[in-house]
């Protein structure tokens, strides 16, 4: 692997930035592998990355349908934070973010965390109640948080109409400092290249249509690409988790829904955080760029379109002007969607599966992005040690039989 | 954005609807029966197909009504509308 350094980029400047070698190499799938994994998106990448650097297991091949960074990876939000309610889900997210802070080095890539700090809106009592509620949990469990009142707000970010008679008034929020966003294509893209380099084998143009399975335990894959064997396969394909389980024989408690998001035309530096409301629902970053990054929740029905309808984008873009009015002249550019595999708990289910060497990650939904490091590192880990990493314990899919939710549903703020 | 015929009051814009999730998920007769497990395939576990699906909405700004759609998944195409107590087609014997 070609090391990116400063040095580097001069020696490389010096002859017009011609002679950079492939991030990765275009690998043809071979006959048989000790891992597969299904999908290659940020979660697969990073399980393979964790798999061969954690454990020194390389010989590993992600398989992906599409192009690389074709899926929610390149189609999210990009927030990244921590700031959940329970104690499980803020173990697993602070993890990820811990991560995080130290990916650019260990990835020799830049993937742009941007420590911004993350504002969630409250704009009841309620929401005051269960926002305090929520900086006191995140505290006791060694996560940053804060609360704002309304002047508060208002200093950190001054853009926010903060004006008593809007209807639904601001009365303050909660701040996770060590919170914002990244780069979301240099987070698979830097994946991938770690990856490679210690021998993973990336194959796109490749799609998993069926397992093979013997005696409860599975023996390989048929792809698009012909029949792979390996006595351990792990399905990370995000929207596409009960299309995949239904062609192993078992169920999942998932359904897919359209996540939309739009930016506005690129302006100058105006908003330097994040901000999140669930009442009126929307959020809003700035790029690096200077577009408006903005989004909402899921369209209520299942789909596989990567589309959404115009009325989700009508709301949100109403409740954007409502606490930005200086917004309002801006142009939307772009929009599109990803397909988001929702959870009844809203929480992930990452562990075995009812077939034996079969391993499941996905349930994410509207909120994998900010998982991307610590999922494929506890996946890699539960994949290694047939054994679910202790982070993951929690998150399995039995725990739809025994009880055992970790029901992050309106607990933890917008899921984002 | 989706034109949905309700089976009561006509074709509809998909605001005035709230969309209910899978259809024909019927509640185990005797319940205090079951093991956790098929307990949880009743209350969780979903077919989330892509493909051909049935789903309930309800005519929220209208009739107010429940009732079942045929709609595909992928290309959010509706080939049916029918009242609750209708059954759905079924799945055609493809090659
Ligand atoms: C609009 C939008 C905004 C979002 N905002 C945020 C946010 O701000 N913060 C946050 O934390 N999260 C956010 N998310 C959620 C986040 O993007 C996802 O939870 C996360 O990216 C999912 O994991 P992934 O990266 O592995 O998924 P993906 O990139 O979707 O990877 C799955 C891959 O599997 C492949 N695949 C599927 N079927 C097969 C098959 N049969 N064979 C081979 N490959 C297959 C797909 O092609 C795809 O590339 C957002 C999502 C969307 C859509
Ligand atoms: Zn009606």
């Amino acid at each position: 692997m070609q090391r990116f350094s400063a040095f580097a980029l001069l020696a490389k400047s010096l002859g017009g930035h011609q002679g950079w070698s492939r991030q990765w190499r275009l690998a043809t799938p071979k006959d048989a592998y000790d891992v597969v994994i299904v999908g290659g998106g940020g979660h697969g990448l990073a399980t393979a990355y964790y798999l061969a650097r954690n454990h020194g297991i390389t010989n590993v091949a992600v398989l992906e349908k599409g192009w690389l960074g074709g899926g929610n990876v390149a189609r999210n939000t990009t927030i990244v934070r921590s700031n959940y309610l329970w104690d499980e889900s803020a173990a697993l997210y602070e993890h990820s973010l811990k991560l995080w802070e130290d990916l650019s080095q260990d990835l020799n890539y830049n993937v742009m965390l941007s420590q911004r700090g993350v504002l969630n809106l409250a704009h009841s009592l309620q929401e005051v109640r269960d926002s305090r509620r929520r900086v006191y949990a995140n505290q006791l469990n060694g996560v940053d948080a804060e609360w704002l009142d309304r002047g508060g707000v208002k200093v950190f970010c001054p853009l926010i109409n903060t004006d008593e008679s809007l209807r639904y008034p601001v009365l303050g929020a909660t701040l996770q400092r060590r919170a914002g966003t990244a780069r979301h294509d240099a987070v698979a893209w830097g994946f991938a290249r770690a990856a490679d380099s210690r021998g993973v084998d990336i194959v796109e143009n490749c799609e998993v249509t069926g397992f093979d399975i013997q005696g409860g335990r599975v023996t390989g894959v048929q792809t698009t690409r012909g029949a792979i064997r390996a006595p351990k396969v792990a399905i990370v394909v995000a929207g596409h988790g009960s299309v995949m389980a239904e062609r192993a024989g078992f169920r999942l408690p998932l359904e897919s829904h359209p996540l939309q998001a739009l930016v506005s035309e690129p302006i100058k530096p105006v908003l330097d955080c994040v901000v999140m409301s669930n009442a009126v629902h929307v959020y809003v970053s700035q790029s690096d760029k200077g577009e408006l990054v903005i989004g909402a929740g899921i369209d209520s029905y299942n789909s596989y379109a990567q589309r959404g309808s115009l009325p989700v984008v009508t709301s949100q873009l109403g409740a954007l002007i409502a606490l930005f009015p200086m917004f309002s002249r801006l142009k939307m550019m772009r929009n599109w969607g990803g397909i988001v595999d929702v959870s009844p708990d809203a929480s992930p289910i990452v562990g075995k599966t009812p077939i034996d060497g079969l391993y499941f990650n996905g349930g994410w939904g509207t909120g994998g992005f900010k998982a991307t490091p610590g999922s494929g590192h506890i996946f890699a880990h539960t994949i290694a040690h047939e054994d679910p990493h202790p982070l993951a314990a929690p998150f399995n899919l039995d725990r739809f039989s025994t009880g055992a939710l970790v029901d992050e549903h309106g607990a933890a703020a917008v899921a984002h | 954005m989706l034109l949905i015929d309700c089976p009561h009051c006509g074709p509809r814009d998909e605001t005035e609807f709230h969309a209910g999730g899978e259809a024909h998920i019927a509640r185990p007769e005797k319940a205090a029966e079951l093991t956790d497990a098929q307990w949880a395939d009743y209350l969780f576990m979903r077919s989330n197909t892509k493909g051909w699906f049935a789903e309930r909405w309800v005519h929220a700004a209208g009739c107010r009504r429940w009732f079942n759609v045929e709609r595909h998944t992928v290309t959010h195409e509706i080939r049916r509308t029918y009242p609750m107590a209708g059954a759905p087609t079924e799945p055609e014997e493809g090659p």
